[in-house]
């Protein structure tokens, strides 16, 4: 994969919590409007990764190259107005603002054409048109995964980092959710990078995936291979 | 009888006013950011000092006073920037830290500019009306401080700054991932709530005394409507301010000041106990 090619480059990314090393050597890419899977089991460091990839938690040690530049000392922030959108495990919308609060904020990155880019966020998840002005606080955990999804659409991203978009979710929600975040990559050429354990999702969403066991990347498998089940115990089972 | 009623009314409105202009700059600060300022009453103390002095250079009043909100503005985002911001995560540091800048200040001034300046006329004059006399521009005060109310409920409801705030209350890491520059919102929050302590340091600069240690003359008060108003200053100050203003009025008129002042502190001490989230926390009671 030539460095064109690439949105995302991760050499031994290492980082922790205090003293506790939690991802302890990383190396993956991630190419332009591609959908990449992390998998792996409870308690590896998926998360941990995301949000190290963000910016909100420190690396001690390696590096994150992002659309040709070096992220890795960067700023959360700074990194979303580069054009990375981050849609965290728990969802993590503002409760106490309104559904349309919520996607401005998303709008803080935006810059031109964010009209636009509503109109595409309210075609793709139209529950959040209807509940524009109800607190986001009250809705089901299928609304607000959407609605964090719309937020970080409205930034204008090329590369969208899905941490467990599945949790807590009814299956039919997870499907369309996973079909919407397909079109997504297909219209709008949106990179996509995803951790997750269902195997439903991973098998409708990623053309590629990683597994991570204990702070590393130790196997790339092709989804297909996901279909056969010892596989998925081998990566996946507890 | 009426002279009675006009008398109340006016005392209750000028109370009103000096709790809300008093408390609204702490509010934001607490309310926004979870920091205790101590130093609060010196930012009041710094508008009053820059106010005075501007005026009697020969600036127009309303100038001066907006020059001396903007000076507590902005050394309140100094001093955010060299010393709350590394604090924001120890909660006991910031209070010993403020209550040092609050010495430090009051006694520097006292050093510097001495221990009181000429002051200002209050501006306007009076009228007689059932046989008391009032003062014009203690009647003004209470309509400023409900604009200011208003103004502070417009920024922080309806402009993308107020918006982005709130977001970085509620969740500073999400907001950061969003691309909110979350260093920038506090400090401008808090440069928001000095310069509003700075307003009401301007706005009584005429009505009284400037001297180093006036801001202990809001202090007492503008705790007061706090911990009753609770953590949400747009919902909290109004009716903590009315209900307090209400009281003290009543004891003031009927048994005199010093009953008045009493009764004040008394009505805190119950609302902490049935309250201990303040009227604002109480209006948002099972709402997260």
């Amino acid at each position: 994969m030539s460095i064109e090619h690439t949105i995302l480059d991760v050499k031994d990314l290492h980082a922790g919590y205090g003293r506790t090393p939690i991802l302890q050597g990383i190396d993956f890419r991630v190419g332009r409007g591609e959908i990449v899977a992390i998998i792996g089991r409870n308690g590896v460091g998926k998360s941990t990764l995301m949000k190290s990839l963000i910016g909100l938690l420190p690396s001690t040690r390696g590096g994150i190259t992002f659309a040709g530049a070096d992220v890795t000392r960067e700023p959360a922030n700074a990194r979303a107005l580069r054009g990375i959108g981050y849609i965290p495990q728990g969802r993590q919308i503002f409760p106490r603002l309104t559904v349309r609060e919520n996607l401005m904020m998303g709008r803080t990155i935006g810059g031109s054409g964010r009209e636009k880019l509503l109109d595409l966020v309210l075609r793709y998840f139209p529950i959040l048109e209807s509940r524009q002005d109800q607190k986001a606080g009250t809705m089901s955990g299928g609304e607000q995964q959407q609605l964090a999804i719309g937020r970080a659409l409205i930034g204008n991203p090329y590369l969208m980092l899905l941490d467990e978009p599945s949790e807590g979710i009814q299956p039919s929600i997870v499907q369309q959710i996973a079909r919407n975040v397909r079109e997504l990559n297909r219209e709008l050429g949106l990179s996509v990078l995803f951790v997750e354990q269902n195997i439903d999702m991973i098998l409708s969403m990623a053309q590629r995936c990683y597994v991570m066991d204990k702070g590393r990347i130790v196997d790339q498998v092709a989804p297909a291979q996901l279909a056969d089940d010892s596989v998925v115990r081998r990566y996946l089972a507890v | 009888m009426l002279a009675t009623v006009i008398g109340f009314l006016y005392q209750f409105a000028d109370t009103f006013a000096f709790l809300i202009l008093s408390s609204v700059g702490l509010a934001i600060i607490f309310g926004m950011m979870g920091v205790i300022n101590l130093a609060h009453g010196e930012f009041i103390m710094c508008g009053a000092y820059v106010t005075v002095l501007t005026a009697r250079a020969g600036l127009p009043l309303p100038l001066a006073m907006v020059l001396g909100a903007l000076t507590a503005g902005i050394i309140g985002m100094l001093i955010e920037y060299f010393v709350i911001r590394r604090l924001y995560t120890r909660l006991f540091d910031s209070i010993v830290a403020t209550w040092a800048i609050s010495l430090i200040a009051t006694q520097g001034m006292l050093i510097v500019v001495g221990p009181s300046i000429e002051g200002l006329k209050t501006p306007f004059g009076s009228f007689d009306l059932a046989g008391l006399s009032f003062s014009w521009y203690r009647i003004l005060l209470p309509v400023i401080a409900l604009l200011i109310l208003g103004g502070i409920y417009w920024l922080f409801m309806k402009t993308p700054f107020g918006v982005r705030a709130r977001a970085t209350i509620q969740n500073p890491s999400m907001a950061r991932a969003l691309g909110v520059d979350t260093d920038r919102v506090y400090a401008l929050t808090f440069g928001l709530g000095a310069a509003l302590a700075g307003l009401t340091g301007a706005l009584y600069a005429p009505t009284m005394t400037t001297v180093p240690t006036m801001g202990s003359a809001f202090i007492v008060q503008s705790f007061v409507t706090v911990v009753v108003g609770g953590a949400d200053v747009l919902l909290g100050a109004a009716p903590a301010a009315a209900v307090l203003a209400f009281i003290q009025s009543v004891l003031t008129a009927s048994y005199g000041q010093l009953i008045g002042q009493v009764g004040l502190l008394l009505t805190v001490i119950v609302v902490v106990r049935v309250l201990p989230k303040g009227i604002s926390g109480w209006m948002l009671r099972g709402s997260n």
